[in-house]
């Protein structure tokens, strides 16, 4: 399928002269919009410089896409990941969650939103470690008021498919590997059945078999519905993804959407592969 | 029940560091208590023991007699006034008491017959002074259980011959010996011998029919108040209106004056428990803002799956909390144990030590706001973290 390419500036100018992407497409299908951005900006200000991280990006994340986020270092991959999620306020621009704009928010009311829409995986396990590792699993559950008791039995089943058995659930994070601490992480992300999981580089401390175990529970959510954001710097993890959107300089620079991932489709990894080439990775 | 329980898990995961932080509050909280129970006990102890030396008395004494010295005469006639329970004369002597080859050296009160009621004592046997003894100025005595014993040789003496100051009385009855707390070991080691007015004033250069001394309680139906300014009145009037000749005091004013001091006692030394109670705040909010510093990537984590700045403030300010009501109980436990150490030390003195109720209850309060006020600013510094902020603390 042809793609076109496309220059960081017509990216920035495409506002009075849109463009389409360089696009990659297995198969055209309509999808719902869950996250949309208008001319999304973040900057910070080190020792009184301005550093524009993201610039006047449009975006728009589709309802139970698993969307792979890819960049060179300090594209503005994590920092886009956390606009998205509300965690952080972007300096300029609108973000859209299911039609509510979530830009006009307070801290106060962000953290309600990402408790009761969001799931979070990030590249440290980032567990409380004086909490065992139910605890830290039914944790976002306490926030929303659900009962303890239920909020375990969920969490149980979801360990189970997870790979964690019944006696590590009592054991805190500094008695698991980092795998199993993962995906405990993974299973914290879900319990609240969130809109959107977002995770930041979630294999990225993990060794090869914590790797796969991860991207396995990644995907067997995914194709139960559950909609995953991911920022992600290997190419192992991007092939998961049914659309992976490139990021550099602040601007998406390409995007693929090679279908989902299916265990040894060459064809789809060809595609992937290809397109990351000519993105320059 | 969570956060309390992450609070307590936060505590007992460094023991040792929690209990230097409550170290300040357990010697703060053992300061307050123990110092205001010790005032409350002594103080206790001082209050019945006035009570017990008759509440509604009124002690009069008079100065400058302006030409009008108070007689007997005049006492029974003020015994007739409708506020005035009972007027009773008295001065005090000291003489050589002697039986048979014993001598002593005794008390010896000239009084008058209202005196046994005015001063609440009990007779052990036989019978107090009467008018009659005083009009006549016979030579009875009554005595006190001590000098009995002492000069006699055993209570039952009713009927015998002792010589005070070399006259000879004869014992009419016996009186029990006060055995209250602290007039305990003053009137116990006295010998105590009670002589019509008249007949003191016949032994001795100093005492004269000029009454300069009495007691005066109220009527049944009065107060104390009420005779007190009676009595005031009539020595107004007899006094030519000079407050200064006279002085008259009641034991409500020794009681209140005893208060008084008390309240000033427990304030002072509260005030010193408490300055050593805030001291311990400030401990506890340096090791919270520690804490807080220390678990910067827990308050992320939490922050960002959603916790807002209200469940983060909650739950460090809890952990201030926890640590202060920790060190109160610890301190209570810990004061209780010193009283009643104190309590077995001090028993011959009959003076009571218990844990004073409203002091723990200050004490719990005034932890409890401590926790408050000191754990405010770390908490507070904690929910005000930004997530992203928090999450990248230290790499």
């Amino acid at each position: 399928m042809p793609y076109r390419r496309k220059t960081v500036r017509h990216l920035f100018i495409r506002e009075k002269h849109p463009a389409p992407l360089p696009r990659r497409e297995s198969e055209k299908v309509d999808r719902k919009t869950i996250i949309k951005t208008d001319k999304l900006s973040k900057s910070f200000s080190v020792s009184g410089k301005q550093y524009h991280i993201i610039k006047n990006l449009d975006l728009e994340i589709y309802e139970g896409d698993f969307t792979v986020i890819m960049g060179s270092s300090g594209a503005g991959k994590s920092t886009l990941l956390y606009a998205l999620s509300g965690m952080d306020k972007p300096s300029l621009g609108h973000i859209e969650y299911a039609g509510k704009e979530i830009t006009e928010m307070n801290d106060d009311q962000l953290a309600v939103f990402r408790r009761k829409h969001c799931g979070f995986v990030f590249q440290q396990v980032h567990l409380v470690d004086s909490m065992s590792i139910m605890d830290n699993a039914i944790s976002t559950g306490m926030l929303i008021g659900q009962k303890q008791k239920d909020l375990k039995k969920k969490a149980a089943a979801l360990f189970e498919r997870v790979g964690i058995s019944e006696e590590m659930t009592d054991k805190f994070p500094a008695q698991v590997s980092g795998g199993e601490a993962q995906r405990a992480a993974m299973v914290r992300a879900v319990i609240n059945d969130p809109d959107v999981v977002f995770a930041d580089e979630p294999t990225g401390a993990l060794n090869s078999a914590g790797v796969e175990a991860v991207l396995n529970v990644l995907t067997d959510i995914n194709n139960e519905g559950q909609s995953i954001v991911m920022v992600t710097h290997d190419i192992k993890s991007a092939r998961r993804a049914n659309r992976i959107l490139y990021l550099e300089d602040g601007g998406i620079k390409g995007e693929c959407n090679p279908g989902k991932y299916v265990s040894g489709d060459k064809k789809r990894h060809e595609m992937i592969r290809g397109f990351l080439e000519e993105m320059g990775w | 029940m969570q956060t309390l329980k992450m609070a307590l898990k936060s505590i007992g995961s460094n023991k040792l560091r929690a209990f230097l932080t409550m170290l300040g509050i357990i010697i703060g909280v053992m300061a307050l208590v123990i110092l205001v129970s010790l005032v409350n006990g002594a103080t206790g102890s001082v209050t019945d023991t006035i009570s017990s030396l008759g509440k509604n008395m009124i002690t009069v004494s008079i100065s400058d007699n302006k030409g009008a010295p108070v007689q007997i005469s005049d006492l029974s006639e003020w015994m007739q006034d409708p506020s005035l329970g009972g007027v009773a004369a008295y001065t005090k002597e000291s003489f050589t008491g002697k039986k048979d080859g014993n001598a002593e050296t005794v008390d010896v009160y000239g009084v008058t017959s209202y005196y046994e009621q005015i001063q609440g004592m009990s007779m052990l046997l036989g019978r107090f002074l009467r008018s009659t003894d005083i009009d006549n100025h016979t030579y009875v005595c009554v005595i006190n259980e001590k000098l009995a014993t002492e000069l006699i040789g055993y209570t039952d003496c009713l009927g015998q011959e002792i010589t005070l100051g070399g006259i000879r009385y004869t014992v009419v009855g016996v009186v029990e010996d006060n055995d209250t707390s602290l007039t305990k070991s003053y009137n116990n080691d006295s010998l105590s011998a009670y002589i019509p007015y008249t007949s003191l004033v016949r032994m001795s250069d100093s005492a004269t029919l000029e009454i300069t001394s009495f007691y005066v309680d109220a009527a049944e139906d009065k107060t104390t108040k009420d005779a007190e300014e009676r009595i005031t009145q009539i020595l107004l009037d007899r006094f030519e209106d000079d407050e200064d000749a006279f002085t008259v005091k009641s034991q409500d004013t020794l009681e209140n004056t005893m208060n008084d001091v008390s309240s000033a006692l427990t304030i002072l030394l509260g005030g010193i428990a408490a300055i050593s109670l805030i001291v311990g705040g400030i401990g506890i909010m340096n090791i919270m803002l520690v804490t807080v510093t220390e678990r910067t990537r827990e308050i992320g984590i939490r922050k960002a799956i959603g916790a807002n700045r209200h469940v983060i403030l909650q739950q460090f300010l809890l952990e201030a909390v926890v640590l202060c009501m920790m060190g109160c109980g610890i301190g209570i436990g810990l004061s209780w144990a010193v009283l009643q150490v104190i309590g077995i030390v001090v028993s011959s003195l009959s003076i009571t030590f218990t844990l004073n109720g409203t002091v723990v209850l200050i004490a719990v309060g005034f932890c409890f706001l401590i926790g408050i006020v000191f754990g405010l600013y770390p908490a507070n510094k904690a929910a005000k973290m930004k997530p992203i902020d928090a999450l990248h603390y230290g790499g």
